[in-house]
């Protein structure tokens, strides 16, 4: 198999200096600098979630580098760069880390071979007789070598197939609190997000995109726009779905201004207008009726033989919600007629080359695919349908020769869709005489942005025509219910949708965890003891966070009149997380005062990512409980444009105090970006009940 | 006796010309219940969004027609003019931004508590409760009638609510209910009356 | 059209803009300093917030016509600052960010606040940092580095 090895130079490379020598090429990965700076390729972008940091370190460790010495870059789009289990390069399911911990530790350990073979070679002795520390191999006697004197000399060395990994008592890095690599350059202004990128001769395209989703335009009066200065071109360009209007100029006020004087008459006929109202009517409906089956287990009928006193039935909705990173999308194509140059802050770099060069007409390796550093995505820039690069490759073509920048304003960026698919949900809860859940009736309804795709994952993904990605939570359940009934509808809705930051965890956890902690509630139990007795018995990593949390939040007795606490728990991707909230009430909205949240990742990599990546997945899963926390749509078009209206949390409304407690653990980490974002939300709910007797199946919370 | 009656008249003359100092249309006094009308006019403007926005009786202001509270969390500040960091004139800027929709004018800042003309729902206080509170001096700056006439006819705050600026989608911000000549006049046919409150 | 004279982080700059220009889209696209950022355009989230004559300012709504004379620092220059010097460090100890986008406007009102008052309690901190919207959520490291910070100023 031959590896496309694309050789970027690193920023910092002076002209005249000898390059940097690859270990193992066609493999990329490493480049050891003969000033001894240490080069680690990371194979996702970053987003935020800490994976920029985490993966060096995993490799350094193994390599016994140096790690002050340490850069970390981003791997352009390249196969070699691909998910070692997923089989594409790719971020999201937060599987960086579980997927990619091998993979990192065999490269800084194969690096690490190379090395002391190379200077045990030198020195005419064994391997066995040396060792390393911070980018050094030590030899018999006083020997010893530098990793950037012997870095050329490995480099011509055959890869070994074989080799030994540290113990993990062994490690230095791996397991300890390290801060971010990219930390100092994000506080002093230096660090480049995609919308900073500046070549020569760039150009700047804003588009006038339809009001009403797949619209097209019918025709356009560009004379006003053109006659701002600065302004290179205006054109109708094709969408994914519909039609749109590129205004290309010099720079983004001009565009922007050249915009605003465009006049555009829009073809709307013939598509749908989807109205939220309408929709969660519909919705409402189809939930009264079975759909294709998720989980079907024990007696289905068991839930009509028990007594209504003992059943519950609840109704949930829930919301589009938009992405919003705060960094709104932008990337760049340049188009030379027989090649082509990307730069994307994407998390399917290859799948996103292969778009760009099938628009342009290339063949994917005549387009040289830079990824960029994202100002947050959350799974906005991991699309499906790569409509991004689409339409900015359309746009390239037609300028041709020189790069241009394509940019959603805040207002593009939330209007555009690729949304969190709204939600309702309905579920028959059967009560045993114990107070447990005996039978459980549950229909799911609300887009899929898998099925009827066509792409490889959906045959994974869709079976029996329900989207795993919409149940999930639901159908993977951990507590023990002998009878469940689970199916769902996916309507078609002319929206477009998309994986959003713990996807289908985040309703059907919601779900999930309020009617548990409402039994528990009914039941008379405190919900912690209720969750554990009622955990099927191979839930072992939900047990471990749900008993740690017992213990952590003690101060959950004895709170003050006036606060309230409430549970949720959840795993995603193998990482189980609990936590206990507690809150009032203050000027009608709740005021959380503290989160206690433990958590099982296996081996945390860098206790300083899990930390953050929780206390700030708590914060972004509360963004489903403020009052402006929804996307809605109005007769086709969508209501909210910026943050005024689609008001996510701001430091107020965030939890003062959030503790993060991580399970000790040896087993093999397992990925946090997504696990903490759906449990904040039914416990702040189950908290709201505790201290006013009252139920929220809606989201958002608009009024208390 | 020609000089006592010279006097007179010399009196009573000031006597007029100091009424026209006051109104310059009018040299007889308002009766009280056109006085209440001329109110009700100007109670009417000061209750318009254009200036009810930075009246509140809470620690934040409030913008737009429908009167929301202001975005971004922005709030009052010990002296009505925000919290360092977040200040009015962090985006408030000496003049209206058409061009970014954001309005501006001199010294942008809250009214103070004092000069609240809502309670604390947000909701607008009665045109009786808001002109006792105009008219009381201990609340409204220290503001005698010749006070409140040269402030609403200079103020530069008060002077913006008739050139209030663009928002971003190029729409001109709604203006009072009168425009500011016809806001002037009602104040001093009010002011001719004897500052005269409604029950 | 027209020519402005800029004071920026202490260096005179010249620039060629319509008046329109918000000083966000001229630091960023004119003087190439895309330390300020975009995140919303409307003065609601507070990415692009730099200082005029120290005042925090957000730049993305100030139009180039408005600034007249008063003195720019943006986040390229703010460690220069013996403040800013202090809070840049205290955001890097607490290990702060995690996207990044905001902080360049988080660590500007974080100066304005420690300027003006060095030791601010819970309360001025959440005020004066309630306008600067981070959807990381990375709010609980914030308040603890504008702490660390506090403690390092008399």
């Amino acid at each position: 198999m031959v590896s496309l090895y694309l050789d970027l130079p690193t920023s910092a490379q002076e002209a005249g200096q000898a390059p940097p020598a690859k270990i193992f090429p066609p493999d990329a990965f490493i480049h050891i600098r003969p000033d001894g700076k240490i080069v680690i390729q990371v194979n996702r972008v970053e987003v935020g979630q800490g994976t920029h940091t985490a993966l060096p370190m995993i490799l350094a460790d193994e390599m016994d580098a140096d790690w002050s010495q340490v850069i970390a870059e981003l791997a352009p789009a390249a196969d070699v760069y691909k998910d070692p289990l997923i089989g594409v390069q790719w971020v999201g399911g937060s599987t960086a880390i579980a997927n990619s911990f091998p993979q990192y530790r065999q490269l800084g350990a194969r690096a690490r071979s190379m090395l002391v073979q190379t200077a045990a070679d030198g020195w005419r002795v064994k391997p066995e007789q040396c060792r390393t520390a911070s980018s050094i191999v030590y030899g018999p006697g006083n020997r010893s070598a530098r990793y950037s004197d012997l870095a050329n000399e490995a480099a011509r060395r055959p890869i070994p197939d074989k080799v030994a990994l540290k113990n993990p008592s062994e490690f230095k890095l791996i397991g300890k609190p390290v801060r971010r690599l990219d930390g100092r350059a994000k506080c002093d202004g230096s660090h480049k997000f995609a919308i900073d990128l500046d070549l020569p001769g760039m150009l700047i395209a804003l588009v006038a995109r339809p009001p009403v989703f797949s619209g097209k335009v019918r025709r356009f009066d560009d004379k006003e726009a053109r006659a701002v200065p600065g302004v290179r071109d205006v054109f109708e360009y094709p969408l994914v779905k519909g039609s749109a209007v590129a205004v290309v100029a010099d720079k983004f006020w001009i565009a922007k201004q050249a915009r605003d004087r465009l006049k555009v008459d829009w073809d709307s006929d013939g598509i749908e207008h989807a109205d939220s109202s309408r929709l969660f009517a519909q919705y409402k409906e189809l939930a009264k009726t079975p759909g294709g089956v998720a989980v079907k287990r024990g007696d289905e009928t068991a839930i009509d033989r028990i007594p209504e006193s003992q059943r519950i039935v609840v109704e949930f909705e829930f919301p589009y919600l938009a992405h919003a990173p705060m960094e709104p999308l932008s990337l760049a194509v340049r188009f030379d007629g027989d090649s082509a140059e990307a730069w994307v802050p994407a998390q399917l770099p290859t799948w996103e080359q292969a778009a760009t060069a099938e628009v342009l007409g290339l063949a994917p390796e005549q387009v040289k695919f830079n990824v960029l550093f994202a100002g947050g995505s959350f799974g906005r820039r991991g699309l499906v349908d790569s409509h991004l690069v689409r339409e900015a490759a359309a746009i390239a073509k037609r300028v041709r020769g020189r790069p241009v920048k394509l940019i959603f304003t805040r207002e593009d960026d939330m209007r555009s869709g690729y949304y969190r698919p709204m939600f309702a949900h309905r579920v028959e809860v059967g009560i045993g005489s114990d107070g447990a859940p005996l039978a459980w009736r549950h229909v799911v309804v609300g887009q899929s942005f898998v099925k009827g795709t066509g792409v490889a994952m959906e045959a994974v993904l869709v079976k029996n025509g329900v989207d795993k990605l919409a149940v999930e939570g639901s159908s993977d359940s951990p507590y023990d219910i002998p009878n469940v009934d689970l199916t769902a509808h996916h309507p078609t809705v002319n929206v477009p949708v998309l994986s959003h930051r713990s996807v289908g965890y985040g309703h059907n956890s919601f779900v999930r965890e309020t009617l548990i902690e409402e039994l528990a509630d009914r039941a008379k139990t405190d919900p912690i003891t209720y969750r554990l007795r009622l955990l099927n018995k191979d839930a072992y990593k939900f047990r471990a966070v749900l008993t740690l949390l017992n213990e952590k939040a003690s101060w959950r007795t004895g709170l003050p009149a006036g606060h309230a606490v409430g549970y949720a728990c959840n795993q995603y991707n193998n990482t189980a997380c609990a936590c206990a909230v507690e809150l009032s009430i203050v000027n009608g909205r709740p005021k959380i005062h503290r989160v206690t949240v433990t958590v099982h990742c296996g081996l945390a990599v860098n206790p300083l990512t899990v930390e953050s990546q929780f206390q700030g997945g708590i914060g972004f899963g509360l963004t489903q409980v403020m009052p402006r926390g929804a996307v809605t749509l109005k007769e086709g078009r969508v209501e909210q444009g910026n943050f005024d209206r689609y008001a996510p949390p701001y430091i107020a409304d965030a939890p003062t105090d959030i503790d993060v407690h991580i399970v000790q653990s040896t087993e093999p980490p397992t990925g946090v970006g997504e696990a903490p974002v759906p449990i904040i939300a039914p416990a702040v709910v189950n908290a709201l009940y505790h201290l006013t007797g009252k139920r929220y199946r809606s989201l958002p919370l608009v009024a208390l | 006796m020609v000089r006592g009656l010279l006097l007179l008249l010399f009196v009573g003359a000031c006597i007029v010309m100091s009424r026209s100092a006051f109104s310059s249309n009018h040299f007889k006094r308002q009766s009280k219940s056109d006085g209440l009308v001329a109110w009700q006019q100007v109670y009417s403007v000061l209750i318009s969004p254009r200036c009810i926005n930075c009246h509140t009786a809470t620690n934040y202001p409030q913008q737009g027609d429908d009167r929301h509270r202001h975005f971004a969390n922005v709030i009052r500040g010990p002296e009505g003019k925000g919290v360092p960091g977040l200040n009015c004139v962090s985006c408030h800027q000496s003049a209206n931004a058409d061009s970014t929709g954001v309005p501006g004018g001199h010294n942008w800042h809250l009214a103070p508590l004092s000069m609240r003309w809502q309670d604390e729902d947000d909701q607008p206080l009665s045109s009786a409760v808001v002109c006792h509170s105009l008219t009381d001096r201990t609340r409204n700056g220290g503001l005698n009638a010749s006070g409140l006439l040269k402030h609403n006819e200079e103020e530069p705050l008060v002077l913006w609510a008739w050139n209030p600026g663009r928002r971003q989608n190029g729409a001109m911000r709604t203006l009072p209910p009168l425009t500011h000549a016809e806001f002037v006049t009602a104040t001093r046919q009010w002011i001719d009356a004897g500052m005269p409150c409604p029950r | 059209m027209a020519t402005y004279q800029l004071n920026v982080n202490g260096q005179r700059k010249q620039v060629d803009v319509d008046p329109s220009t918000p000083l966000l889209w001229v630091l960023r696209e004119e003087l190439k300093m895309t330390g300020t950022k975009y995140g919303c355009g409307i003065s609601v989230c507070g990415a692009c917030t730099v200082h005029l004559d120290g005042v925090a300012t957000r730049s993305c709504v100030v139009p180039i016509s408005l600034l007249g004379n008063r003195r720019i620092v943006t986040i390229e220059g703010i460690g220069s600052d013996p403040v800013g010097r202090i809070v840049q460090e205290a955001w890097v100890e607490k290990d702060v960010v995690q996207c990044g986008y905001c902080q360049s406007g988080q660590i500007m009102s974080a100066c304005a606040l420690l300027k003006a008052n060095p030791k601010p309690t819970d309360d001025n901190i959440e005020e004066s940092m309630g306008g600067n919207l981070c959807r990381c959520a990375a709010y609980v490291r914030i308040r603890q580095a504008i702490k660390d910070a506090s403690k390092h100023l008399a």
